[in-house]
């Protein structure tokens, strides 16, 4: 079964070349969202798979930033510009760091979990807003990637480093959701579930959340480093708390039935922040509060269970 | 030896000015189980209203002594009004959900009234210096401290005693606190714990508000405030324990305490010397430093 590549696989492997094409055929400025949209769409991956094991991250913009930052102090001080290298870089920090700080969190449900995440993302907000090393307040920049030792110039360095983003998040994606079908991923429902009964089936409670924990955390540092890479520039806010929120909230929107959803959420987000940030500046947030609290009581498992629905209403004929 | 007056001094105000800031948080949490993210909202909002109202209020050019009524005005304002649209309007549907559901519930509830005070204040500063101008300074040990930041200790220090005593020695506050221990119990009882539900909130919003209120004075109130005062709150009442007065009060005083000694010894560690403070006692002492053990209920 599990060598079996599921509707969700087919469609990662069908749509990266076409994602791939469109980076070549609509207009930069869609590209350019394309390309930030998944990068964030990867950390709000990242919290959507703690979400399913009804853990709730207000903190991993955390991730984010160190992978972001990771990237860019390898730039900045190494000298390093090689993307697979930065990648490198920002996947191992954050894995690091999330493996050291998961034997302290995997011990927390619930709010506990959720507030002790918040602290530790702040941690590094209030330092990283005072390190003048790094720019303080307002960050650094990063230097244009190179493949390789390959460095293109003007549009090519655009659609390479476009190309160079849709791949690692689809790989990503795709082995998120090998991990969610594997016995491990499932272990992450059943905690959700009852924590209890999990650990009278034999299997340990904690060492299942730290796994979890710390895949989350790597896949957040890639999409950091990615995010960092298609804006040239890193700055504390990745790390605030208001950025790890719309994190969580996208996750909450697009629900937690399957891996795409958050990619796709994140980048309609980031179409419709544009218009609604053009339109009224100013209820912007409130639009976004608004659908939230309509999607929680109206859609409790998110957008995505609008399709799940339509699809088990047909096979079942109406039951759910 | 003047270093550490002004340490004790100015953590002795930041302390108050934070007690005042996340009571209301811990209030709510404790009777509702509620962490209201929200709250950092309401103190946006109160702190808006009172610069308002004191702006509105000083152009007719009367006498300043008036204002220190129009904040605590305002802030009751405030609550009432948000707190009674948003606890009957939204909270009351949801309650009896998952703890961590209500805080994202709250957080929307945030970002909404983020914008709520941009659409009503617009994006701008507001100033609102007259109260804290008006009193003047005091002289302490050679070290100048405005009156208005004492009078905020003495504040703090009112609102505290005025919660204990309704807590622990009036019938409704006796009856609040059968609620908190167990809401089944209590309804079983007769205790129409809805409308302690909502009293609760609105007065909870209200010291948001009013945390928000007195602070106007003294900064420039600008979007974003509401942001950054909910975790610093959060902070403030997981030191403590979350839902006690008591644990506010001592968070309070370790944040502010821990705020004062960085300042003034080593400034860059202000702002993350607050969240190390409490990820430390998270990671020790999840339910508080002061907490007893709880029996887990299955």
């Amino acid at each position: 079964m599990r060598s079996q590549l599921d509707r969700t696989e087919k469609l990662l492997i069908v749509g990266l070349p076409i994602l791939i094409a469109l980076g070549f055929i609509l207009p930069e400025w869609i590209v350019n969202y394309i390309q930030v949209s998944l990068g964030t769409g990867l950390v709000a991956l990242g919290v959507m798979i703690q979400m399913r094991a009804g853990l709730v991250s207000f903190g991993q913009g955390l991730y984010f930033c160190i992978g972001g930052y990771a990237a860019g102090m390898a730039g900045k001080f190494l000298g390093i510009s090689d993307i697979f290298l930065l990648l490198a870089c920002g996947l191992i920090a954050s894995v690091t760091i999330a493996f050291a700080a998961g034997f302290l969190l995997r011990r927390y449900r619930e709010i506990f979990f959720a507030m002790l995440s918040l602290a530790l993302s702040m941690i590094l907000f209030g330092l990283l807003s005072k390190l003048e090393m790094l720019g303080s307040t307002d960050g650094f920049n990063l230097p244009s990637a190179t493949y390789l030792g390959w460095a293109p110039e003007g549009d090519t360095a655009k659609h390479a480093l476009y190309v160079a983003t849709c791949i690692p998040t689809i790989i990503c994606a795709f082995l998120l959701n090998r991990y969610l079908r594997s016995p491990m991923g499932y272990i992450g429902e059943a905690l959700r579930e009852n924590e209890i009964r999990l650990e009278y089936l034999g299997t340990s409670a904690h060492r299942a959340v730290h796994i979890k924990y710390v895949i989350a955390a790597g896949v957040s540092g890639i999409g950091g480093v990615l995010w960092a890479l298609a804006l040239g520039h890193v700055d504390p806010e990745m790390t605030n708390w208001t950025t790890s929120g719309q994190f969580v909230f996208i996750s909450i929107l697009s629900g937690t039935g399957n891996i795409v959803a958050p990619l796709f959420g994140t980048f309609i987000l980031e179409i419709v922040r544009v218009y609604a940030v053009e339109l009224s500046p100013n209820t912007w947030q409130m639009i976004l509060g608004t659908l939230m609290l309509l999607t929680i009581i109206f859609l409790p498992r998110g957008l995505w269970s609008l399709i799940q629905e339509k699809k088990h209403a047909k096979k079942s004929g109406g039951e759910k | 030896m003047l270093t550490a007056v002004a340490i004790a001094v100015d953590g002795l105000g930041f302390a108050a000015w934070l007690f005042l800031s996340s009571v209301g948080l811990t209030l709510i949490y404790g009777v509702m189980r509620i962490l209201n993210i929200a709250h950092g909202g309401f103190y946006a909002l109160g702190a808006y209203s009172s610069a308002w109202a004191i702006g509105l209020y000083t152009q007719t050019g009367s006498t300043i002594a008036l204002t220190y009524l129009i904040i605590p005005l305002a802030a009751l304002a405030v609550g009432v009004i948000a707190g009674l649209l948003i606890e009957r309007g939204i909270l009351r549907f949801m309650y009896g959900r998952d703890e961590v559901l209500m805080v994202l519930v709250t957080y929307a509830i945030f970002l909404i009234l983020e914008d709520v005070t941009k659409l009503i204040w617009g994006t701008g500063s507001m100033v609102a210096y007259q109260p804290a101008y008006f009193l003047g300074t005091i002289e302490i040990f050679g070290i100048p401290y405005t009156i208005y930041k004492l009078c905020l200790v003495g504040l703090a220090i009112v609102v505290g005693a005025v919660l204990w005593w309704g807590l622990n020695r009036t019938r409704i506050g006796k009856l609040l606190l059968v609620v908190i221990e167990d809401r089944e119990i209590s309804r079983a009882l007769g205790i129409n714990v809805t409308l302690f539900f909502t009293v609760t909130f609105v007065i909870g919003v209200t010291l948001g508000a009013l945390g928000g209120a007195v602070t106007a004075p003294q900064i420039s109130v600008v979007p974003g405030i509401g942001a950054e005062i909910i975790v610093m709150a959060f902070a403030v009442i997981v030191i403590g324990g979350m839902g006690s007065i008591g644990g506010a009060i001592i968070g309070a005083i370790f944040v502010g305490f821990a705020r004062a000694l960085s300042v003034h010894l080593y400034p860059p560690a202000e702002l993350f010397s607050i969240y190390l403070v409490m990820a430390v006692v998270l990671a020790f002492k999840p339910y508080g430093l002061f907490s007893l053990a709880e029996g887990r209920k299955i």
